[in-house]
């Protein structure tokens, strides 16, 4: 790959699948800020037109977006806690030599092959429901009062849906890594004089560190689109208790037929995942290099 | 401080026995090197004595007590691995300074101690680095300075030279044994290579398969090999033996003659060759001959001048020469 040649040639051969990733991305985006600047509501018909910004203005002053921004990094911060801690843990008990491992190991990466919708149906109606549900059933068996889940905690109840779907993720990733860890410098480190809790700390949570950052990064991408557990289990209440900017974005194009505020709102999305990723790569992206 | 016993120490990984049942003394100030060939066990008994493996049976003590309820950590003794083992996260100073740390010791005192072991070692100028940033025998002795800041009773090696290229292994070599000298430490040394063996050893642990062949010093086991096994395995190029007839005349099953034992003549000698391959190293010649006993392995000068092709005549040194009975024990 050094000549000139081959590397026009290069370029000619992957000239085809950029062209097509570019137009895939670009077309989308441009015709939603297309859309951004225009009145375009379904129910009123023949009233378009350019507008400026004033969808961006009623779409940022409405209350509901505020409230929509903090849902928003509840639900991703949530579940990256959960499942980085989750996972570490889950990962140190699955390295251990146990019986059954094999069992175990695709027990716990089940979750993950769940569809969104189907996982959080099962914990609304099974596990949630305050009247049929097994947390209430337990709850009533130490007799205690059945709790609402989505109704009193909505934002909670959905981040440990959407946490249990992703856990095995997590798990998985940071499993490997801690299998790849060179044995003998927990060896080294246990001569040392490095208790079990100093091994954890010193070598293997650094060891950790890479594949935890590419867990981050890869989860938030996913979190910050999360919407069917959103839409299946309290359509984004009670109220707009539990609304998240990409379940906003819906509401305003597709309940309320505001396609041009709707493509306002998710202008915003995208600008507002992109800081979110400049922060993250400013942050721990670090630990990818080298 | 470092006087290691073994007593009746045996090893068995499931029901493979990979140590019989094995006695060893290893004094205060020697350098120790297990030496044999690859899988026979050289590491298991380096990490039984670590620690890092539990004895199936029989004792190990330590300065005179038994270890078997001491972790590796409290038996004062420093491993350095075939790997490193360095951690990689860490800068040089901050691996050296680990097991400082781990032992609670004060900033300041550490600090000395890291400072010290850098200047021994040549690292004062890497101390920030880490451990990726460094050359393949640099990294070796920040491995060593891990070892010496701790002050053990006895320094544990398991094949410390073997990731390195000729040139460094001979020069990390010639350190480690200044180091010895300097330290005047107990140090345990694993190898295949029988040259590392010979040059650096007090005493030399010959290994087969979990078996002690021979215990003794370089030139002991050089002169006077109790069997075959380290008859062939000490000494480079390796004894040639003979069987047969040949062995019969001198009494023996089978003789053995190192090829430095061989008289070279073109007119008349005991046993008639032909050269096959003829290496010239400059200070010596080694001369492959094709005899009726079947391949000979000699050592002449450099000035030799034979060539592939050539008929040469051998003669054994008699004195030099080494029997075997048929169970290849030295007779
Ligand atoms: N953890 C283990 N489990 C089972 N067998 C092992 C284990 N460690 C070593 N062995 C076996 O013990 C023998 C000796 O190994 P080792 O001590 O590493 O040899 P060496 O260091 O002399 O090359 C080998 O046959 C190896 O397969
Ligand atoms: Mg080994």
């Amino acid at each position: 790959m050094s000549t000139q040649a081959s590397r026009s040639a290069a370029r000619l051969m992957i000239s085809p699948s950029v062209i097509l990733l570019f137009l895939w991305m670009a077309v989308p985006l441009g015709m939603t800020i297309w859309f951004s600047f225009q009145r375009y509501n379904l129910l009123m018909p023949g009233q378009g037109g350019f507008v400026g910004w004033d969808n961006y203005y009623y779409f940022l002053t409405d209350p509901a977006f505020f409230t929509a921004l903090i849902n928003t990094l509840v639900l991703v911060g949530g579940v990256l806690l959960i499942t980085v801690f989750g996972g570490i843990l889950l990962a140190l008990l699955l390295d251990q030599p146990i019986f059954g491992q094999g069992i175990v190991r695709v027990l716990v990466i089940a979750p993950f092959f769940v569809m969104p919708t189907v996982s959080a149906l099962v914990w609304k109606n099974m596990l949630y429901n305050p009247v049929n549900g097994i947390f209430a059933y337990l709850a009533k068996a130490i007799g205690l009062q059945p709790y609402d889940f989505l109704a009193h905690a909505p934002m909670l109840s959905i981040t440990i849906i959407v946490a249990w779907q992703w856990l095995p993720f997590a798990t998985l990733i940071l499993l490997t890594a801690l299998q790849s860890l060179d044995s003998e410098q927990l060896e080294a480190a246990e001569m040392d004089g490095a208790g079990a809790l100093s091994r954890f700390f010193y070598i293997m949570l650094p060891h950790l560190a890479r594949a935890a950052t590419v867990v981050i990064l890869i989860q938030t991408i996913f979190l910050l689109s999360t919407f069917a557990e959103i839409l299946v289990t309290t359509n984004g209440g009670p109220g707009n208790a539990s609304t998240t900017l990409t379940y906003l974005v819906y509401v305003q194009s597709l309940l309320q037929f505001d396609v041009g505020g709707g493509a306002a709102g998710g202008v915003v999305a995208v600008i507002l995942a992109n800081i979110v990723a400049i922060f993250l790569m400013r942050m721990i992206g670090k630990n990818l290099e080298a | 401080m470092g006087q290691i016993t073994l007593k009746g120490v045996r090893k068995a990984f499931g029901d493979v026995e990979v140590i019989p049942p094995l006695d060893l003394e290893i004094n205060d100030g020697e350098f120790v090197v297990f030496v044999g060939p690859s899988g026979c066990g050289k590491s298991t008994l380096l990490r039984l004595i670590a620690g890092l493996e539990d004895v199936s049976g029989g004792e190990i003590e330590i300065n005179g007590q038994p270890s078997a309820e001491l972790p590796p950590a409290k038996r004062g003794l420093a491993m350095v691995f075939q790997s490193y083992a360095l951690y990689p996260h860490m800068s040089v100073r901050k691996n050296i300074a680990f097991p400082l740390k781990m032992a609670k010791l004060d900033q300041a005192a550490a600090k000395e101690k890291v400072d010290n072991a850098a200047r021994i070692l040549n690292l004062t100028d890497y101390l920030d680095r880490r451990p990726g940033q460094l050359s393949g025998g640099q990294r070796q002795r920040v491995a060593i300075g891990r070892a010496i800041v701790r002050e053990p009773a006895a320094f544990l090696f398991d094949e410390p030279l073997s990731n390195l290229d000729a040139a460094l292994r001979v020069n990390m070599r010639l350190e480690i044994s200044e180091l010895h000298q300097k330290l005047k430490t107990t140090m345990v040394y694993v190898t295949h290579d029988q040259v590392e063996a010979m040059t650096m050893a007090d005493k030399i642990v010959v290994l087969q398969a979990g078996r002690i062949e021979q215990v003794g010093s370089p030139l002991e086991l050089y002169r006077t090999p109790r069997n075959k096994f380290v008859a062939g395995f000490i000494g480079s190029p390796k004894m040639n033996f003979i069987e047969g007839d040949e062995a019969a005349k001198y009494g023996a099953d089978s003789i053995g003659i190192r090829p430095e034992h061989i008289e070279v003549s073109t007119t008349e000698g005991a046993w008639k060759g032909t050269v096959g391959v003829s290496e010239h190293l400059g200070s010596d010649t080694f001369l492959h001959v094709d005899t009726e006993y079947g391949l000979i392995n000699v050592r002449g000068g450099g000035e030799i001048g034979l060539h592939s092709g050539d008929t040469v005549y051998l003669t054994p040194d008699l004195s030099q020469l080494h029997k075997f009975d048929a169970q290849g024990q030295a007779i």
